[in-house]
């Protein structure tokens, strides 16, 4: 659904996306991250056919973003970096112009801009003028103009910024049902937590290029190293936990009650060494994996630009 | 059948421009409704389009009182028809910033970009916003226009005629398209709105000119120049829209120019395109030839504007104002020494040399070339029209004495002219170049950037061309053009 292939923009001196290649099915969403000025906006810009590319292609919606500019504009929403209201519309207002320019009959317009009003809980502010609204309720009504024509494609620059947390779980959900749907997803975003709730792939780009790219498991795996496991026992066992663990895993630290380790295979060596602490008469209260955050993946990925 | 496949064509073809127009119209009246609602800008336009007439009304009911006395009402009846374009011209002209906001506006309020992110195409988004910026200029001076006659005829009894009327609301629609039509230009390519409203005083200078030249012919009461203005100005709006299509980039509307100053570039720039830099014979073999290659639209239109113009001036002169005979009777016998006291005597020269010849047009040239960066190159085509407007309006005259304007223009203009004339085209055509660039983006060659480099061209094209040809013309019309008179009033 969103193909790139050695997309390439440049600015005069200034490269600003440089030989990207990503594939986004359908159904799939992609979460893309990176410092400021890494080249998220113009990557998306070109997605959009807002911006031409110097070099490489992109095909969004079986469109070419250069040949097929105005076949992409209709197949995509885009959520833009500002919210970029008119403040003497009312909301309403706001939303039946943008269906207008994307050619929907009144009478579906008006069914669309109900339907959205009602999901995002908008219906008794969309009378008002938009320069009244709070910060988010004008993210909402800009993510509602985004899905208003219905768009195979998703172009979203931090869709939840400036919203309390009952609307970002709100808008959360309909992202993830709008998933479900088959649409292809790009979401742009510094909230880390939400990439990981949300995203079925990552790429980080820096500097105008993707430096690193995958699932979040296939990520932590290359970034962070093996899991880390962690096994909590009902009371201080006797002397012999860390030996007994050593013989199936690497050991990273321990306490009176707990020992943590590493393993390649957890899936293999976990059962195993639950056996073995039964056998030896060691209750077990938990094990778990030790949970490591998108965060310290994307650390790990800037802190070394940082460092270079 | 061919009929049929021709009507069929014309509906696919109307059936286009309609769908291009309804999306267009969907921006227009966005814009329009957004306006109408923005007190910051309908208060001064309201206030303009009332206030001036009643001033306007108010001045002429006193002057008209005070010419009354010494029987000359007719310079008041006269200006009544000036006042009724001049109220009309202020609301226009004010109402600019909203053409000058269309586009760099919305970008900085960040409101272009879900614009540009949906389906309408560039053409659709440029003439929806055009036909937005026009809509209100056009209005407040129609209002302020037929107001102003209303309060005149009502308070002093004076009503145009039907075609002063007419010719006034043409000529305000007229200059309110020009002005917007390129304002719109300006407002596409700026990066800032604060340097928009800086350019726009290109286009409020030489419409402010315009308005004294057309004073002028209300005065003398002649409507049918003003009617060739207007036609020349809807012309100019035509190609402001043209070229403001024809640059209009969407990219370039997101770019995040800075607009600095940097003299250190502005030198390199215009050294770079000044400065032989390989050499005297590269620079006649290769880089004038190229210069000339580039510049040739600009110098058919000043050929175009300059011989039209010139003729369509010296007609119009000859036609209203004709010379009396023996204002135009040329003398019987002539010499040399004669010929240089009677060109010192019309002042234009402290002596006939072709020195003083020369810096005449040097001095010429370089003011028209100086006045085409404020007014978008058109006050260096009319710089040069003149002097070949009052040629024509003499030659059109002489037949009337029974001699060949052919033969007195070549006896008197030609030998020197050809290659005055050619300097002269040349550096206008150049000047013009220059004063355009700034409607220009930078990112395709325009901005002052642009002018910058064309200033350089201009000045390599002057030195290495256009002074040579005058220095030959100037030496022509001392030494050959004077004799070459005085063989042709002999033998007449």
């Amino acid at each position: 659904m969103i193909t790139l292939q050695g997309l390439t923009k440049r600015f005069d001196e200034l490269t600003a996306v440089d030989h990207v290649d990503l594939t986004v099915p359908a159904g799939q969403l992609l979460a893309l991250l990176g410092p400021n000025g890494a080249g998220k906006t113009t990557t998306v810009r070109m997605l959009a056919a807002i911006l031409k590319p110097t070099a490489g292609s992109a095909r969004v919606a079986g469109y070419d973003v250069v040949r097929d500019a105005q076949s992409v504009r209709r197949n995509v929403g885009m959520l833009t970096e500002s919210p970029g209201l008119y403040e003497r519309m009312s909301g309403w207002e706001y939303l039946d112009f943008f269906g207008e320019l994307w050619e929907l009959p009144a009478l579906a317009r008006q069914r669309r801009i109900d339907y959205l009003a009602e999901r995002f809980e908008m219906q008794s502010a969309l009378g008002r003028r938009l320069g009244q609204y709070s910060k988010g309720m004008m993210q909402k009504v800009t993510l509602m103009r985004t899905l208003l024509h219905e768009p195979a494609v998703l172009l979203l620059d931090e869709p939840t910024s400036a919203m309390d947390p009952a609307s970002a779980r709100l808008v959360r959900d309909m992202i993830m049902q709008l998933k479900s749907e088959r649409r292809a997803i790009i979401v742009c975003t510094h909230n880390l937590p939400e990439a990981e709730e949300l995203a079925d792939q990552i790429a980080i780009i820096r500097q105008g290029q993707i430096v690193e790219r995958g699932s979040l498991a296939e990520l932590k795996q290359r970034l962070l190293g093996r899991p880390l496991m962690e096994a909590r026992f009902v009371h201080s066992p006797t002397n012999g936990v860390r030996e007994l663990v050593a013989e199936f895993a690497e050991v990273t630290t321990s306490g009176p009650d707990w020992v943590r380790y590493t393993t390649q295979e957890p899936a293999q060596v976990n059962p195993v060494l639950l056996q073995a602490f039964v056998r030896a008469d060691i209750p077990v209260l938990a094990l778990e994996e030790v949970p490591r955050s998108l965060e310290s993946v994307y650390l790990r990925v800037v802190g070394q630009a940082v460092g270079a | 059948m061919l009929v049929q496949k021709m009507f069929s064509r014309f509906k696919k073809l109307g059936r286009q421009q309609a769908a291009v127009l309804r999306l267009a119209l969907v921006i227009t009246r966005r814009e329009v409704r957004d306006t109408l609602r923005d007190w910051r800008i309908l208060a001064p336009i309201i206030i303009l389009s009332t206030a001036f007439p009643f001033l306007a009304n108010f001045a002429a009911g006193r002057g008209l009182d005070f010419v009354n006395q010494y029987g000359a009402d007719l310079i008041m009846t006269r200006l009544f028809p000036f006042l009724m374009l001049v109220v009309g011209f202020f609301p226009s002209s004010f109402s600019l910033v909203i053409a000058l906001e269309v586009f760099v506006g919305e970008k900085e309020r960040h409101s272009l970009e879900p614009l540009l992110a949906s389906p309408l195409t560039d053409l659709q988004l440029y003439l929806g916003k055009l036909f937005s910026a026009i809509f209100t200029p056009v209005v407040a001076s129609y209002f302020a226009i037929n107001f102003y006659m209303l309060l005149v005829g009502l308070t002093v009894g004076w009503w145009p005629t039907l075609s002063l009327y007419a010719v006034t609301m043409v000529l305000s629609t007229a200059q309110a398209f020009v002005m917007v039509s390129a304002a719109v230009v300006i407002s596409s390519q700026a990066t800032s709105a604060r340097a928009a409203n800086l350019i726009a005083s290109f286009i409020i200078l030489p419409l402010a000119f315009l308005l004294q030249g057309e004073a002028g012919l209300l005065l003398f009461g002649d409507y049918d120049v003003l009617w060739l203005i207007a036609l020349f100005l809807s012309v100019t709006t035509l190609l402001f829209v043209r070229m403001g299509i024809h640059v209009f980039n969407r990219e370039h509307l997101l770019g995040r120019a800075i607009d600095a100053l940097d003299v250190r570039g502005g030198w390199r720039t215009f050294w770079q395109a000044c400065w032989p830099q390989q050499g005297v014979k590269r620079l006649y073999t290769q880089d004038i030839p190229r210069q000339l290659r580039v510049l040739w639209p600009e110098i058919i239109f000043t050929l175009l504007v300059v011989l039209g113009g010139s003729w369509a001036v010296g007609l119009w002169g000859a036609h209203f104002f004709p010379l009396p005979v023996d204002l135009i009777a040329l003398p019987e016998t002539l010499d040399l020494e004669s010929f240089d006291t009677a060109v010192q005597e019309m002042g234009l020269l402290s002596s006939f040399s072709w020195g003083a010849l020369l810096w005449n047009n040097i001095r010429s040239l370089l003011f028209a070339a100086f006045l085409a960066f404020f007014s978008l190159g058109t006050l260096a085509e009319i710089l040069l029209l003149l002097p070949l407007a009052i040629i024509a309006y003499l030659m059109l005259q002489v037949p009337s004495l029974g001699i060949s304007a052919g033969q007195l223009l070549t006896a008197f203009v030609l030998p020197h002219g050809v290659p005055e004339l050619l300097a002269g085209v040349l550096a206008t055509a150049q000047a013009m170049r220059m004063g355009v660039m700034i409607l220009r983006s930078p990112a395709e060659g325009g901005g002052v950037s642009g002018m910058i480099r064309e200033f350089g061209h201009f000045c390599r094209l002057f030195l290495a061309v256009a002074l040579p040809l005058l220095t030959i013309a100037a030496w022509i019309e001392v030494e050959i053009t004077p004799q070459l008179a005085i063989n042709f009033l002999q033998s007449w």
